[in-house]
């Protein structure tokens, strides 16, 4: 078993293809330990990790936290609503005095995109990214990218398509380079407003049309509308938003052939999914939080190898 | 590098068909007995013992799992190479079960070590017996010696037990390789 090249995780912009599978290899060993009686393994005994929270999350907080338990390291919490941040703290300072209490891994999420990696320049521990702003959320898109694996055996030459609010979603940045590195071939669906512009750049197509893009892909990743990062109107009410582009069981039905439907969470119902498509066979919304856990334990298995003793 | 065949196919084969006479002196006809390769050298062997058992002395069933040890080790972040990790393959529970422990080769104890706690994660056992080919006498650094052995050896830090089999060398050969 080789190494990770990198000493973070800040993107997928920043990592191998040989990473990817390096982590997808260790995360199978970890999913069969998660499967076990007793869910927990003594590797990380002597590990600190300190989960800092500038942003509300339920599904990757809590995915790490069982992550780092299951991995057996000790762990601390901290959410930027009850902390010393309100009194006019900087990242730096609040990061740096967690570390001087000798904690070697940071979990952070953060409001403002590339705030791990000016992290990582400026502070002594491993930084894994949980979602920085707008920028990228790694863990989710190797999850991502690990459950399509799962479901269709490889991830190279599948068509995947990126449905919602691309604009406003580090999941759709990150899956995108996620995907790329490994030889996907990926579309992105929304209304124009919500698609960045150059982002053909990537190396990914647009599509406006969701009927077209899904009886072109293999996979279908829906997206939550991020009304919270919305300043001004995207589109013009929420209602035509569902009927252009809202997956439901009759346009599913009415494809010829099965596609698998993700869904990052949270999910809003009735809105980019249907319940009855949200709770069909074909979706693997609940592997893919499961797959998170065993995941996020190789990430951290693997850049917790790299810290010298 | 130089090395010396310390035993050789037939010798291995003898040997073997002791370590499964030995066992059913003790496990009878094996319904409450599992057999535990270590990954990932101790399979071979395990599976090698088993089909003895089951083939030659017509033992119906000898339950055989695959236990990884690569996450319960105490040399994390401590060796110089990543430690790599290997398949654990137990489709049975161990609660109440006796356990037999088999490796090829061992040196340290500290797999054994590290298997003892991994085994835990299927149930409590009722008790747990280590079998092993090569026992590398004067090397121990734990409390830990087999109950059925193959080959004691006398061998110093410097030198290397090889155990190869058919299955993953192309022929069942023990060596003592000199670094």
């Amino acid at each position: 078993m080789g190494e990770l090249s990198v000493n973070h995780l800040l993107g997928i912009k920043y990592i191998t293809k040989e990473d990817v599978d390096l982590i997808f290899e260790t995360a199978d060993h970890f999913k069969e330990v998660i499967n076990r009686p007793i869910k927990k393994v003594p590797s990380l005994r002597d590990i600190t990790i300190a989960n800092l929270f500038f942003e509300n999350s339920t599904r990757t907080r809590l995915s790490f936290e069982l992550a780092e338990k299951r991995l057996s390291a000790d762990m601390v919490n901290f959410s930027a609503a009850s902390s010393s941040v309100k009194k006019g703290e900087t990242l730096i300072d609040t990061v740096n005095n967690i570390l001087s209490m000798k904690v070697d891994m940071v979990v952070m999420r953060h409001p403002n995109p590339g705030a791990g990696v000016f992290l990582s320049q400026h502070v002594n521990a491993s930084i894994v990214n949980a979602g920085d702003g707008a920028h990228e959320h790694p863990t989710q898109a190797l999850l991502d990218s690990y459950s399509i694996r799962e479901k269709l055996g490889e991830v190279t030459g599948k068509n995947v398509v990126i449905v919602g609010d691309i604009l406003h979603s580090r999941v759709a940045l990150s899956n995108i380079f996620a995907l790329k590195l490994q030889g996907a071939n990926v579309k992105v669906c929304g209304p124009k407003t919500l698609i960045p512009k150059h982002i053909e750049k990537l190396g990914v197509e647009v599509e406006t049309n969701l009927r077209k893009a899904l009886e072109w892909c293999d996979v279908a990743n829906m997206l939550r509308v991020q009304n919270e990062r919305m300043d001004i109107s995207y589109f013009p009410t929420t209602r035509e938003y569902v009927q252009q582009f809202g997956l439901n069981k009759n346009l599913l039905d009415s494809l010829d052939k099965e596609i698998t439907i993700m869904h990052p969470g949270p999910i809003n119902r009735g809105i980019e999914i249907t319940s009855d498509v949200a709770d069909s066979d074909h979706a693997i919304i609940l592997d893919q939080v499961q797959n998170g856990v065993a995941v996020r334990m190789a990430v951290i298995y693997l850049l917790a190898s790299k810290i010298k003793q | 590098m130089s090395q010396k065949i310390l035993l050789s196919a037939k010798e291995i084969e003898i040997i073997l068909h002791r370590l499964a006479c030995q066992l059913i002196e003790n496990h009878q006809n094996f319904e409450e007995t599992v057999l535990v390769g270590i990954q990932p050298r101790g399979i071979f062997l395990a599976e090698r013992i088993q089909q003895i058992l089951q083939n030659d002395y017509k033992i119906e069933e000898v339950k055989t799992g695959r236990l990884d040890i690569t996450f319960f080790r105490d040399d994390f972040r401590r060796s110089e190479k990543p430690l790599e990790a290997n398949k654990t393959k137990i489709d049975f529970l161990v609660e109440n079960k006796r356990v037999v422990f088999i490796d090829d080769v061992l040196y340290t104890g500290r797999s054994i070590r590290s298997a003892l706690t991994a085994i835990q994660s299927f149930g409590r056992p009722k008790e747990i017996e280590l079998l092993t080919l090569i026992d590398r006498r004067f090397s121990r650094h734990l409390p830990i010696q087999p109950d059925y052995n193959g080959r004691q050896v006398d061998a110093i830090n410097e030198e290397k037990v090889k155990v190869n089999w058919v299955e993953n060398a192309g022929e069942d050969c023990v060596y003592l390789v000199n670094k």
